[in-house]
């Protein structure tokens, strides 16, 4: 059923029960967001996608659009939000772009360029993490974890289904952790497919390094904020 | 340490020096008064900045450079328009010189992942500090296997900081240009706006962060 919403101001036509993302996407509006992946269903784990609802500041990829909504993107107060907390995630983590093989194929990186992050407003936390390297597929950089929880949820054993990520721990001892058994059971395919998963450097496929030239990187070819739309906005 | 020296000393500043021409003075004297700095990081940027290429030339004749690791010059000889800095603050040395800057540039500008945030420098922020020194001068592969094993330590050395941070932890910063190093284009942008009295920008096409 097709029902009207308005965007930033603007009336467009939308599908009902679609989320804010995609229906912004569907119009040319991009909203960043660092755990949705169209088709999946939504974490709503980073909330970078923060726009307001009728006045209230709410995560796009966990809201169906209703008749008659009032969507604000790029309203000053809300896109400042989006902003800091992708700053957070920087100030909270270790994101080292000059040394990390993810980098120009990084979605947090790719981010911070769209939300014009020239430095991070919070205080740089340096948090020791420790580095998982027990598995033989995969290197788990756990210093550029921002708890999406993507592999949690779309990376599973092929023939039981179980888990092979988890997150241990509350707030700030918080850690991902890998099921080594099972990530040595991993097909190169998956492996591929979880490494391109993570929206950081955090999984890393132990056969991938810096594959790419510099100007030839995933988003440097092509902008994350271009993608977005590309996906949705045929 | 301090800049204050003992009587007897003589610093090469100090020396008596011939004065430029008149003329040449009165052009420098006109222009917008730049001074740079590289402190805890690998001078990159700097050689970023001399990737402006032809816009160096024309940056040139709108700017004069004074204390920078290119001039030689050791103080900052007066009020500065801009300060450019490259390097994360990694000793005491480092805090002192920059709150000179402060004091004596009227806009200050981040320049590099190592001024923005610490960069390759504050990778050591997660090692504890005497860890660090005991693996560089005590159990260093590449020791001298006759050397003394000692960290040195003297009164003329400046003191290194638990965590190298970055310079807007320690004094006001204006802009921040960040990257590593910044593209000479995106230095380039920066200062033309700045130089000709226009705000900040650097568009996301020109932002990176390695």
């Amino acid at each position: 059923m097709s029902i009207k919403v308005t965007i930033d101001g603007k009336e467009v036509s939308a599908r009902d029960g679609d989320n804010i993302i995609d229906v912004a996407a569907e119009n040319g509006v991009y909203i960043p967001s660092l755990c949705y992946v169209k088709g999946k269903p939504c974490l709503g784990t980073c909330r970078t996608c923060s726009v307001k609802v009728n006045g209230n500041v709410m995560a796009a990829c966990t809201i169906p659009v209703a008749e008659g909504m009032e969507i604000e993107v790029n309203e000053p107060e809300v896109t400042d939000m989006r902003k800091a907390l992708v700053e957070l995630l920087f100030s909270e983590g270790n994101h080292n772009c000059p040394s990390c093989e993810k980098s120009g194929r990084c979605e947090l990186q790719a981010t911070g360029y769209e939300v014009d992050m020239m430095v991070s407003r919070f205080p740089y936390r340096f948090t020791p993490r420790v580095v998982d390297h027990s598995s033989k597929t995969i290197f788990l950089q756990r210093d550029r974890c921002i708890f999406c929880q993507r592999c949690v949820d779309m990376i599973r054993d092929e023939k039981t289904g179980e888990k092979i990520f988890s997150i241990k721990g509350r707030g700030t001892h918080a850690r991902i952790e890998i099921d080594t058994d099972l990530a040595n059971e991993m097909s190169p395919q998956q492996v591929r497919e979880a490494s391109d998963l993570c929206p950081v450097g955090c999984i890393i496929d132990s056969t991938q390094g810096y594959d790419d030239p510099i100007g030839k990187r995933k988003f440097e070819v092509k902008t994350i904020r271009d993608r977005a739309l590309e996906r949705t906005h045929r | 340490m301090s800049h204050a020296h003992k009587k007897d000393e003589i610093l090469s500043h100090d020396l008596p020096a011939t004065p430029l021409d008149p003329k040449t003075q009165a052009i420098r004297d006109a222009k917008i008064q730049v001074a740079m700095i590289g402190f805890c990081g690998c001078w990159g940027c700097t050689l970023s900045f001399l990737d402006m290429d032809e816009g160096l030339l024309e940056l040139l004749e709108k700017v004069n450079i004074t204390r920078s690791s290119m001039t030689d010059t050791k103080r900052i000889p007066g009020r500065m328009a801009l300060g450019f800095i490259e390097g994360g603050i990694a000793n005491s040395e480092n805090i002192e010189v920059l709150e000179e800057y402060r004091e004596n540039c009227d806009v200050l500008i981040s320049v590099g992942a190592c001024a923005v945030w610490g960069g390759v420098p504050a990778m050591r922020n997660v090692v504890p500090l005497e860890e660090c020194f005991r693996e560089a001068y005590i159990d260093s592969p590449t020791a001298v296997p006759s050397a003394k094993k000692v960290i040195p330590f003297h009164e003329d050395l400046p003191i290194i900081t638990t965590t190298v941070k970055p310079l807007h932890e320690v004094v006001k910063i204006d802009y921040f240009i960040p990257g590593c190093p910044p593209d000479g284009g995106a230095i380039l942008k920066v200062l033309d706006d700045l130089v000709n009295g226009r705000g900040f920008d650097l568009p996301s096409s020109m932002n990176r962060y390695d």
